[in-house]
C-alpha cells in the first residue's frame, strides 16, 4: 500500500520507487528490487497500478508505473481507515510470569530484568531520536510508548506478584 | 588518592556520590532501609520507583537537604551526613544545583533576577551575575524573557528558567526531582534534552528521580528505588576511585 501511495504521488519507475522507500519507511532495512518488483507485477495484475510503455532499454526497469483509478480509491479507503488494535494479550512476558509463579520460581527476579533490558531499548531509541532526523524520531517514539506500555505493566504486576502468586498455585 | 596540595581532583568516573546503607524514618513511616548508591563523576543516573518507594527521600539525602537516621553519605570524600547544618547549606550552594517539580522560581522576581539569585548569594558581584544570567537566556531558547516575571511563564519556560539557575554557578552535581512531572510530552522532552545536553557541556553529574520511563531513558543508566532499597543492574565495579573510607 505504500507503493501505492508513492505511485499516487507521481508515476515512477521500480528504481525510484525502492530509493524513495527506502527513504522514507526503510530504517536500516532495504526493499529487495526483487520485492517491489513482483509488488508492481501483482498491483498490475490487479488493476492497480499501469505497467505503461516499456522505455527503450533492457530490463523491468524501464517501465514507468502509474497508479489507477481503482488503485488510488484502495489507497484512499486504506489511509481512512482504522488498524485492528493489537492488545497484545498472551504475550510472552506474561506467560514467563504464571509459568514462573506455578513452579514457585522467583519472578520478581525475571521482572526486574526484564525491566532493565526494556529500559536499555528506551535508552538506545532515546539516543536514536536524539541524534536522527525526524522520521527516525517518530518511529523511536512508536518504539518507546510501546515499551513504556510494557513497563507499566510490569510495575503492576510487581506489585501484585503476591496475590498473582496464590491465584496460580490455586488453580 | 591525596596529593600535597590537598584531596586529588575527581576524575570522570571515580565515585562522586554515595550512599551507604542509609535509613531514614518519618515518625512510624520507613523510608529507606539500608539503600545504597554510587554515582560516578559526571553520570547521569536515573533513580526511579514507584510513590512511597523512598525515591524523593534518598534524592534528599545524597543533596544533604536530609540527615539520614542511620548509614553514610559522602560527596567527594566527604561525609555529608557528618557536616554542621551550616556547612551542608554551604555544600548545596556551592557544589549543588536543584531542579524540582514545581515552586522553585520567585515568582515576583523576573527570569534574569531568578537565574542570577544562586550567584549573588555566592556574593559574585552584580554586574557579572547578570552579565552571566544573560548568557544563559539564548542557550535555553529564553532569548529577550530576561525581564519577563516568572510568573507570566508557560511551564516549560518555567522550568528552563529553573535549568539555568540551577547550572548558573557550574554545579558538580545536578539533583532534579520529577523536572518534566507537570509538562506535555513534547516540553518534558525538550526540558529534558537541554538538562542532558547543558549537563554534560557543564561536566556536571546528574541524579534525576522520575517514575516516567521516556525521562529515565535519557540518563545513562537507571536504578530501582524499591521498599526503602536501591536495586541496580549496573555494575558499578569498574569506577576507579572510592568517594572516601
Amino acid at each position: 500500500m505504500t507503493l501505492l501511495g508513492l505511485l499516487e504521488r507521481e508515476p515512477s519507475h521500480g528504481y525510484d520507487l525502492k530509493r524513495d522507500y527506502d527513504a522514507l519507511f526503510g530504517r536500516g532495512k532495504q526493499l529487495p528490487f526483487g520485492q517491489v518488483y513482483s509488488t508492481l507485477a501483482r498491483l498490475a495484475r490487479d488493476g492497480k497500478v499501469t505497467g505503461g510503455d516499456t522505455e527503450p532499454g533492457a530490463g523491468p526497469d524501464r517501465k514507468r508505473y502509474a497508479i489507477t483509478d481503482l488503485g488510488a480509491s484502495e489507497l484512499r479507503t486504506w489511509l481512512t481507515e482504522p488498524i485492528e488494535p493489537e492488545p497484545h494479550l498472551q504475550t510472552v512476558l506474561f506467560a514467563k510470569v504464571v509459568v514462573a509463579l506455578m513452579l514457585g520460581r522467583p519472578a520478581d527476579v525475571y521482572l526486574d530484568t526484564q525491566r532493565a533490558a526494556h529500559l536499555r531499548r528506551m535508552r538506545q531509541l532515546t539516543e536514536l531520536k536524539r541524534s536522527g532526523s525526524l522520521l527516525d524520531a517518530l518511529l523511536a517514539d512508536h518504539g518507546l510508548f510501546h515499551l513504556e506500555a510494557d513497563l507499566r505493566w510490569i510495575d503492576v504486576t510487581s506489585a501484585r506478584l503476591g496475590a498473582l502468586a496464590e491465584m496460580v498455585r490455586a488453580k | 588518592m591525596t596529593s600535597p596540595d590537598g584531596p586529588a581532583r575527581t576524575v570522570v568516573g571515580s565515585r562522586l556520590i554515595e550512599a551507604r546503607d542509609v535509613y531514614m524514618s518519618f515518625g512510624a513511616t520507613r523510608a529507606l532501609a539500608g539503600a545504597s548508591l554510587r554515582v560516578g563523576a559526571g553520570e547521569i543516573v536515573a533513580v526511579m520507583g514507584p510513590s512511597g518507594s523512598g525515591k524523593s527521600t534518598l534524592l534528599h539525602c545524597l543533596a544533604g537537604i536530609f540527615t539520614p537516621d542511620k548509614g553514610e553519605v559522602w560527596f567527594d570524600r566527604r561525609r555529608v551526613d557528618q557536616l554542621t547544618d551550616a556547612q551542608r547549606t554551604e555544600l548545596r550552594r556551592t557544589a549543588f544545583g536543584f531542579v524540582f517539580q514545581f515552586g522553585q522560581l520567585v515568582p515576583e522576581l523576573t527570569v534574569a533576577d531568578n537565574i542570577a539569585l544562586p550567584l549573588l548569594l555566592n556574593k559574585e558581584k552584580r554586574k557579572a551575575a547578570y552579565a552571566k544570567a544573560a548568557a544563559w537566556l539564548p542557550r535555553l531558547d529564553l532569548d529577550g524573557l530576561g525581564d519577563r516575571r516568572t510568573g507570566e511563564l508557560s511551564g516549560g519556560q518555567a522550568q528552563r528558567v529553573a535549568l539555568a539557575r540551577a547550572l548558573i554557578a557550574r554545579p558538580r552535581v545536578l539533583f532534579a526531582d520529577e523536572p518534566t512531572g507537570s509538562l506535555d510530552t513534547l516540553t518534558g522532552e525538550m526540558v529534558m534534552e537541554l538538562l542532558v545536553g547543558l549537563a554534560r557541556a557543564e561536566g556536571a553529574t546528574v541524579l534525576l528521580v522520575t517514575h516516567d520511563a521516556r525521562v529515565a531513558a535519557y540518563a545513562d543508566r537507571e536504578v530501582l528505588v524499591r521498599d526503602g532499597r536501591v536495586i541496580d543492574h549496573a555494575d558499578t565495579s569498574s569506577l576507579s576511585v572510592e568517594v572516601g573510607g
